[in-house]
């Protein structure tokens, strides 16, 4: 990237980086996290109002590495969206991208991921998904395939969890599954996920390459290249979008044949879907589910964005919850006055 | 009352003219569910609107509806208001408990039972008054499912006429527990008025006790400690209140739904405060660590099993110096113990909460009015300290309603301790090279933060529970670890400056001493009058606060003999003492309690007694 590109911010996309990964080289995590780089970049995203959440593992190590200017937190094993909805209610002018793991969300995890998704917080929560426990070195994770096979624990013989699913029945209005080899595809649902107004759920297969990454295991960047299937071209069109400027990661041409769906956002934003595949219509959950109850059926590797809903209020707006940083009010509008306390303890006298 | 079984002394009248005015105790025992809270409450009210010092206790079971369940008034013209084991005077209004009940009552003692019951004079050194509740209750036009609560108002009416209650207090105190409302009080009244009536017809007064007009309530309140704790929440400016639901705390975040109107914005309209039903306690203490970072002032309430859940968020806010508040309203532990039964048993749990090496700030109240200080000042101290700090109450102080003073409005601003704006950063930046947020500049160990959406390019950092260095960078060096540990107990040093002092009564002549904390005070003032009377005179201390300060070393120092009793079996603040204060301290005594109730003045009195007296 040359020094003189900058964005609409006039920060060149080197400022939107974080510290050097300590991750294994080639992993698919670091590939995930230049996504976000890019794509915050290229939005033009002012790094002071996004917050960096994560929980315990690799994937959770990451926001260390991408928005060094953002604040971050790396909490507790399984208890990121908790944080987050804490921090958004405290704060409900944040935006914020949280990254997690399939055993942070799935296993450890499984509560928090299903209740932040039934409050509706907004927040992006990707899943970096790699079917294995990697800090711990290589144990069978709750969404390694059914039949896979490891050097050290041998063969899994429990059904997967299928962390998109998941989302969609606890009632998540964005949900979708990607391939941290396909950049392209990451980056527009990233850039669909930071316009929505509800908890986006972003589940990304993201190879290991210590552990997980043998041709035969459904994780593994050769099997992904080789068996992803793709549900639709993505173009994410912001409201007022006029073609040739701005944010465009695909070109609109390349949507020039086939059928599309265009999917109103809430903010007004357009995604544009040029499908590639089984005409799927992200809008119609049982189609959704049953995408993917076909996919863990039959162990298909099926991409794109799987669910898309009109969003419910956040939880800060059904709090009517003051839109900024509540703890930096001054004390005349959080502190009630003496008169008011005299007329409480006269209740009780 | 079947919950204990303690030796009741005969009844002495006075000497003078055999009455016994405003000094004694009863017990209402009925079915829990069945609306005698009402009753209770409608009782205590009056008493305390006649001026009387009066003190309410609920000994009720873990459980919905059907079970017994007991409620002690005492009233004291000396104006105590510890519990007492001896009650005079039993109102006994289910079968279930009756035959301990009665069999409880001290010679002399007073029944008030059904009519209809088999149970009327199955003893004949005691009292006995009969209602007819199913025939007062015939005359009232009230439907079936309402004619079990307002069953209750009978022993109200018979309580009010044979001990000296008028009628317009009951009234009075009726219509303050329905906010006012007429048609839910005229009923309840209605019941009251025809068993007053048939008191007066029907029963012959034979025994010595009397409510009389007092002065002694004059300006103060009644409530219970939650209330209190929600109402200091409120006014120390709480932001976030995530919780989940477990007895016996549940009523201070209720109290703060009561309450969260006050938190309207006046120049917005919007709310400055949210709360939120967790998942459960790890949930909701996330939510807490989260709102802490956002700066927020956020909040909890929780008991016993909760705390257990918290411990590895409460270590990663220690550590991470996430400032959040938790209340503990205390039940009897371990496990899931008894969950209506008080208890001052997670003190020690708590102090040290998270795995490695952690001291966690524990505030102890001991009444409403430090219940409301306490709920503003701890945001204070952890936002100030940038660490969790526990307010650690009980389900006596929590559910219980206390006299107290009306709450004294918070005497100093909002203290937000160490924030930086985007403003203050760049001159902190100029003044000193760099920032970083756990670089220490001043000394004290205690650093500067920035908040999640500050508007300067070198305002971020990453906040994380694994070793990290000044600049809040990842690092596994044993220097950069022993140097922040070390900045920690710095801080540790100078939070204690911010905790409240302990409650000293002290005379350099005295060298026996008591030293406590929280809900045992009452007993403990009440016991020192009685030692006092036989001639052995005491200090006492009442520590406010965890970590322990000067103030209670030197006290230790200057007395011959101290006694530690607390509600716990394992005598914790005696451990907490000698852990901080590894000479030899045996001059200590630990008196652990631990029974599930609250500490009497008797069970004090006899076990110090019983060593001073050898």
């Amino acid at each position: 990237m040359g020094k003189s590109k900058v964005n609409s911010l006039g920060l060149s996309r080197e400022e939107y980086k974080g510290r050097p990964s300590t991750l294994c080289p080639g992993c698919g995590h670091d590939s995930i996290s230049n996504q976000i780089i890019s794509t915050t970049y290229e939005m033009g995203i002012e790094q002071h109002k996004i917050l960096k959440m994560s929980g315990i593992g690799c994937s959770s190590k990451t926001p260390a590495y991408f928005l060094g200017r953002s604040h971050g937190f790396n909490a507790l094993h399984g208890r990121m969206p908790s944080v987050v909805t804490g921090a958004l209610m405290g704060n409900p002018s944040m935006k914020c991208i949280a990254v997690s793991g399939d055993g942070d969300s799935g296993s450890i995890g499984m509560g928090q991921f299903k209740h932040a998704i039934r409050r509706n917080i907004p927040f992006v929560y990707i899943i970096e998904n790699n079917g294995v426990y990697g800090l711990t070195k290589g144990q069978f994770s709750a969404t390694s395939d059914e039949g896979q096979e490891l050097k050290y624990y041998g063969r899994n013989e429990l059904p997967a969890i299928d962390l998109a699913l998941e989302a969609i029945i606890a009632g998540a209005t964005f949900v979708a599954r990607s391939f941290s080899g396909d950049s392209k595809q990451v980056q527009s649902l990233l850039q669909a996920a930071l316009r929505h107004q509800g908890t986006a759920v972003i589940d990304i297969i993201s190879p290991c390459v210590s552990f997980n990454n043998d041709p035969k295991s459904n994780k593994s960047y050769d099997y992904g290249k080789a068996h992803q299937i793709s549900l639709h071209d993505i173009q994410v069109v912001a409201q007022g979008y006029v073609e040739g400027k701005d944010e465009i990661v695909v070109a609109p041409e390349a949507f020039a044949d086939g059928s599309i769906v265009n999917v109103e956002m809430h903010d007004g934003t357009t995604l544009r879907l040029k499908h590639l595949d089984r005409n799927h219509d992200p809008r119609n959950r049982s189609m959704a589910i049953s995408v993917l109850e076909q996919s863990q059926r039959e162990q298909l590797f099926i991409t794109g964005l799987i669910y898309y809903e009109e969003p419910r209020p956040t939880l800060a707006q059904l709090g009517d919850v003051y839109d900024g940083a509540l703890g930096t009010l001054p004390e005349h509008r959080v502190r009630p006055s003496q008169q008011t306390l005299n007329d409480v303890m006269a209740k009780f006298k | 009352m079947v919950l204990e079984a303690v030796p009741q002394p005969a009844i002495q009248p006075n000497a003078t003219n055999g009455k016994i005015v405003n000094d004694f105790a009863f017990m209402v025992a009925t079915k829990n569910g069945s609306g005698s809270q009402t009753s209770n409450n409608v009782l205590v009210k009056s008493l305390f609107n006649m001026g009387i010092p009066v003190n309410g206790k609920n000994l009720f079971p873990s459980n919905i509806k059907g079970l017994p369940t007991w409620y002690t008034i005492r009233v004291s013209k000396d104006g105590y208001t510890g519990r007492r084991a001896t009650t005079e005077i039993a109102v006994v209004y289910n079968q279930d408990s009756a035959a301990e009940d009665i069999a409880n009552l001290p010679v002399g003692g007073v029944c008030i039972i059904p009519a209809d019951w088999k149970w009327g004079h199955s003893r004949e050194d005691i009292i006995w008054y009969e209602v007819p509740v199913k025939e007062i209750m015939k005359k009232i036009d009230v439907s079936s499912d309402l004619s079990k609560r307002v069953e209750n108002m009978t022993y109200v009416g018979v309580v009010a006429q044979l001990f000296n209650i008028p009628l317009d207090e009951i009234w009075k105190a009726l219509l303050e527990n329905f906010n006012g409302k007429e048609k839910p009080a005229k009923l309840n009244f209605e019941a009251v008025k025809l068993a007053y009536e048939f008191a007066q017809q029907n029963l012959v007064k034979q025994d010595n006790f009397w409510f009389e007009y007092d002065n002694q309530t004059t300006g103060k309140i009644m409530i219970t400690g939650n209330e209190a704790g929600a109402l200091g929440s409120i006014f120390g400016g709480v932001n976030v209140v995530a919780w989940y639901p477990i007895t016996p705390s549940t009523s201070l975040v209720d109290g703060i739904f009561d309450y969260q109107h006050l938190r309207k914005d006046p120049e917005t309209g919007k709310m400055t405060m949210v709360i939120v039903q967790a998942e459960d306690e790890l949930s909701a203490i996330g939510m807490l660590v989260g709102a802490g970072f956002s700066g927020a002032r956020a909040m909890t309430a929780t008991s016993g099993p909760g705390i257990s859940l918290m411990a590895e968020f409460t270590g990663l806010a220690y550590y991470a110096e996430i400032p959040c508040v938790i209340w503990d309203v205390t039940r009897m532990g371990p496990s899931t113990g008894l969950p209506t039964r008080t208890s001052q048993g997670d003190i020690l749990f708590t102090h040290v909460l998270g795995h490695g090496d952690t001291r966690q700030i524990c505030l102890l109240p001991a009444n409403p009015e430090e219940a409301f200080e306490f709920g503003w000042r701890a945001f204070d101290i952890a936002d100030m300290g940038q660490l969790p700090v526990f307010v650690m109450s009980d389900l006596d102080l929590g559910m219980n309603n206390w006299m107290s003073e009306p709450f004294k409005y918070p005497d100093e601003p909002i203290q937000r301790g160490k924030v930086l704006d985007a403003e203050q950063l760049a001159e902190f930046i100029k003044e000193h090279g760099k920032w970083g947020r756990y670089l220490d500049v001043d000394g004290d160990g205690i650093t500067y933060r920035t908040l999640p959406g500050t508007d300067h390019p070198q305002s971020a950092y990453f906040a994380r529970g694994t070793g990290h260095n000044e600049m809040a960078g990842y690092s596994e060096r044993s220097d950069d670890w022993l140097k922040n540990m070390a900045r920690l107990h710095k801080k540790l040093q100078t939070v204690r400056g911010f905790l409240p002092a302990p409650i000293k009564d002290y005379d350099a002549s005295k060298k026996v001493a008591i030293i406590s904390f929280g809900t045992n005070e009452p007993a403990i003032q009440e016991a020192r009058d009685m030692l006092k009377k036989q001639g052995i005179e005491t200090n006492y201390l009442r520590v406010r606060a965890l970590p322990l300060c000067q103030d209670v070393t030197d006290f230790i120092n200057s007395h011959d003999r101290i006694y530690i009793p607390e509600n716990n079996y394992d005598g914790q603040l005696y451990q907490i003492i000698c852990l901080d204060h590894p000479q030899d301290l045996t001059h200590l005594k630990s008196l652990p309690l631990g029974d599930g109730l609250p500490m009497t003045a008797q069970w004090l009195f006899d076990k110090i007694m019983a060593v001073e007296k050898k």
